[in-house]
C-alpha cells in the first residue's frame, strides 16, 4: 500500500515535472543569453559595486572595508565632487528643457503639412546621429576656440569673442549648445506624437473659433504630454550620463577650473586615473540613486500633468 | 437644415476668403524660410569641417567654404599621422562593430521572442526587470564589470566590448523587438504550432523572416552606436594597434592635433563616413525606429 502510494505520487510528481519542464523550458532556453547577461553583467555588478562603495579598493590589493567613509567624504571633504554635481545639474537643467523646446517648436512647424517634410526631418535628425562621435566633439572644440568659426562670424559685428571653450564662464554653455544641436531624435518622437492627436479635436476647436495659441495650450500640448514625459525622462538620463564631449573638449581634465567636469568624467578620473575603485563605486551608486529619484519623482508627479486617453 | 451643415458652410466660407488664404501662404513661406535658415545653421559646422579637410594646409582656418583649391594632403597626412595608421583603427572599429551587430541580432531577438511569444513562469517578472535596466546608468555596473573582465584576462582584447552583446545587455533593442513581435499576427505562429513546429522553428522560420525591418533597425543602430562608442574602448583597449577610430582621433587631438589640424579634420570626416552612409540609405528605417520608441509605451 505504502509502496503503491509512493509510486503513484512519484508518477504524479514526474508528470508535473515533465509538464513544467515542457511548458517552461523553451521560454527559458530563449531567454538564457539575456538571463546570463542580466545576472552576470547587470545585477551581480550592481550588488558588487554597492559593496565596493563601502571599501577602499585599488584593483591590486583586496578591498578594505571602510564603512560609509566614501559617502561621508563625498559630501564633507571633496570640492571636486561638489563642482561636478554643480556642473552636471546645471547642464541637465538648461540643456534638457531647451533641447525639448527646440524639438517641439520645429516639430510643430513641420507638422503643418509642410512640403519637403521628409527632407527637413532627415536634415534635422542628422546631428543626433553624429553627435555622440569624437569627431563632432573635435569640431566643437574648433568652432568655439579663440580663432574659431564662431568668432569669425562675430568679428564683422564688431564683437571680439573670447575663446569660449577655455573660458570657465562659457565653456559649459558650448556643451549645452552641442546638446541642443542634437534635438533631432526628440523632434521625431514629437512628430510621431503629433500625428496621433485626433484631427476632429482640431476641427471642433476651429468651429468654435479658438485662436491658434489657445488650440496649442488646450489641445496640442495636453494631448502631447505623454510624449513630452517620455522625451523628458530619456533626455534627462542621457544628460546625466553624458561623457564624450566634455572629455574631448577638456582633454579629459574637466577644465577650465572644473567648469566642464561632468559627473561621469569625475567618476572616470577617480576610477581609471587614480584607481580609487571604492570611491568611484560610491560615486556610481550616488548617480544611480539620483537617476532613480528623478525617475520616481517624474512618475509620481506624472498623474498631475500627463494626460492619458484611457 | 441642421446646425452642423451650417457650421460646415461657415468654415468653407472662411477658408475660401482670399485674405486668409494669402495669410496662410505667407505663413507657409515664412515657415520655409525659418526652416531653411535653421538647416543651414545646423549643417554649417559639418560643411565647414568637410571643407576644411580639403583645403591646402595654409588655408585651413582662413579659406572660404568652397575651397579655392582642393587638396587631399590632409587625408594623406592624417592617415599616417600616428605611429599606427588609421587603416588599422578603421579595421578594428569595423571588426568590433560587426561582431556587436551579430551579437545583438541573435541575443536580443531570442530574448524578445521569449518575452513576446513564449509562456513560462516568471515571464512578467523578468520582463519588468528588463524594462528597469533600460534606465540604468551604465556607470553603476562599470567597475565590477571591469574587475571581472580583468580577472578573465580580457583587458586589451575586444572581448569586453563584444561579448556582452551576445548576452543581450542592450535592453533597448530587446524592447524594440518585443514591440515589433507583438505586432505580428499570432495566428501565424499558432498555425505553425498546430503543424507541430518547435519553438525554435517558429522563431527561425516565422518570426525572424517577418521581422526584417526591426532587425535592420537594430543592426544599423548597433553599428552606429558601437562605431561611435568612446568610453568602452577607452578603458579596455590600451595598446595603440588595438585602437578604434574614436580612440585614434582622441590620441590625435592630444599629441599632434595642435600642429596638424588638417589631418585631424580629415580623419574626423572619414570617421563619420560610415554613419553618414547608413543615414543616406536607411534614414526612413532609422527615423521609424526612433519614432516607435516613443509610442505605445
Amino acid at each position: 500500500m505504502v509502496a503503491e502510494a509512493g509510486t503513484t505520487r512519484r508518477a504524479v510528481d514526474s508528470g508535473w515535472w515533465s509538464r513544467a519542464l515542457a511548458n517552461n523550458a523553451p521560454g527559458y532556453l530563449f531567454l538564457l543569453p539575456w538571463l546570463i547577461g542580466f545576472l552576470g553583467l547587470t545585477i551581480g555588478p550592481i550588488v558588487t559595486s554597492l559593496y565596493l562603495s563601502f571599501t577602499n579598493f585599488d584593483l591590486l590589493t583586496a578591498p578594505r572595508w571602510v564603512g560609509a567613509d566614501n559617502y561621508i567624504r563625498m559630501f564633507t571633504n571633496d570640492a571636486k565632487f561638489l563642482a561636478s554635481m554643480r556642473v552636471t545639474l546645471f547642464f541637465v537643467i538648461f540643456s534638457v528643457p531647451l533641447k525639448l523646446a527646440f524639438a517641439l517648436g520645429v516639430a510643430l512647424l513641420l507638422n503643418r503639412g509642410m512640403k519637403g517634410l521628409p527632407v527637413y526631418r532627415a536634415l534635422f535628425y542628422l546631428p543626433s546621429l553624429l553627435g555622440a562621435s569624437v569627431a563632432i566633439a573635435i569640431l566643437w572644440r574648433q568652432l568655439f576656440a579663440g580663432d574659431g568659426v564662431v568668432n569669425q562670424f562675430l568679428a564683422p559685428l564688431g564683437i571680439v569673442g573670447p575663446s569660449w571653450i577655455s573660458n570657465p564662464r562659457y565653456s559649459l554653455w558650448t556643451l549645452i549648445i552641442l546638446s541642443i544641436w542634437q534635438f533631432g531624435s526628440p523632434m521625431i518622437i514629437f512628430l510621431a506624437g503629433l500625428r496621433q492627436i485626433p484631427q476632429d479635436m482640431y476641427e471642433a476647436a476651429s468651429l468654435e473659433g479658438a485662436s491658434k495659441w489657445r488650440v496649442f495650450w488646450r489641445i496640442t500640448l495636453p494631448m502631447l504630454t505623454p510624449v513630452v514625459f517620455f522625451n523628458a525622462i530619456i533626455q534627462t538620463i542621457e544628460a546625466f550620463k553624458s561623457f564624450t564631449p566634455a572629455f574631448i573638449i577638456s582633454a579629459g581634465t574637466g577644465n577650465p577650473i572644473n567648469s566642464t567636469l561632468f559627473y561621469t568624467l569625475y567618476l572616470y578620473q577617480e576610477a581609471f586615473g587614480f584607481f580609487r575603485m571604492g570611491y568611484a563605486s560610491a560615486l556610481a551608486w550616488f548617480l544611480l540613486l539620483l537617476v532613480a529619484c528623478f525617475t520616481a519623482f517624474s512618475f509620481l508627479t506624472s498623474k498631475y500633468w500627463v494626460h492619458y486617453d484611457d | 437644415m441642421s446646425v452642423f451643415s451650417d457650421a460646415h458652410k461657415l468654415t468653407v466660407v472662411t477658408e475660401d476668403s482670399p485674405a486668409k488664404r494669402l495669410r496662410k501662404r505667407i505663413y507657409g513661406v515664412l515657415a520655409h524660410v525659418a526652416l531653411i535658415a535653421a538647416s543651414i545653421a545646423m549643417l554649417y559646422p559639418l560643411l565647414w569641417m568637410l571643407s576644411a579637410s580639403f583645403r591646402p594646409e595654409n588655408e585651413i582656418f582662413s579659406g572660404t567654404l568652397i575651397p579655392s583649391s582642393w587638396s587631399l594632403g590632409s587625408y594623406f597626412r592624417g592617415w599616417d599621422g600616428l605611429r599606427v595608421s588609421f587603416g588599422t583603427f578603421f579595421w578594428n572599429s569595423l571588426v568590433i562593430s560587426v561582431t556587436c551587430v551579430i551579437g545583438n541580432l541573435i541575443a536580443c531577438s531570442m530574448a524578445a521572442f521569449a518575452f513576446a511569444r513564449l509562456r513560462f513562469k516568471g515571464r512578467s517578472f523578468w520582463f519588468a526587470m528588463m524594462l528597469m535596466t533600460l534606465m540604468l546608468p551604465s556607470q553603476v555596473t562599470l567597475i565590477p564589470q571591469y574587475v571581472l573582465f580583468r580577472e578573465l584576462g580580457w583587458v586589451n582584447t575586444i572581448l569586453p566590448l563584444v561579448a556582452p552583446k551576445f548576452l543581450a545587455v542592450d535592453a533597448f533593442f530587446v524592447f524594440l523587438m518585443v514591440q515589433f513581435f507583438r505586432g505580428i499576427p499570432r495566428e501565424l505562429d499558432e498555425a505553425a504550432m498546430m503543424d507541430g513546429c518547435s519553438a525554435w522553428r517558429i522563431y527561425w522560420k516565422v518570426m525572424l523572416p517577418l521581422s526584417l525591418p526591426v532587425l535592420a533597425t537594430a543592426a544599423i543602430f548597433t553599428f552606429i552606436w558601437t562605431w561611435d562608442d568612446f568610453f568602452a574602448p577607452l578603458i579596455y583597449l590600451n595598446e595603440m594597434k588595438q585602437y578604434t577610430v574614436m580612440l585614434g582621433l582622441r590620441t590625435f587631438t592630444d599629441s599632434t592635433g595642435e600642429s596638424d589640424f588638417g589631418g585631424l579634420f580629415a580623419m574626423s570626416v572619414l570617421s563619420l563616413v560610415p554613419i553618414f552612409v547608413f543615414f543616406l540609405f536607411f534614414q526612413r528605417l532609422l527615423i521609424e525606429g526612433i519614432a516607435t520608441t516613443g509610442m505605445k509605451r
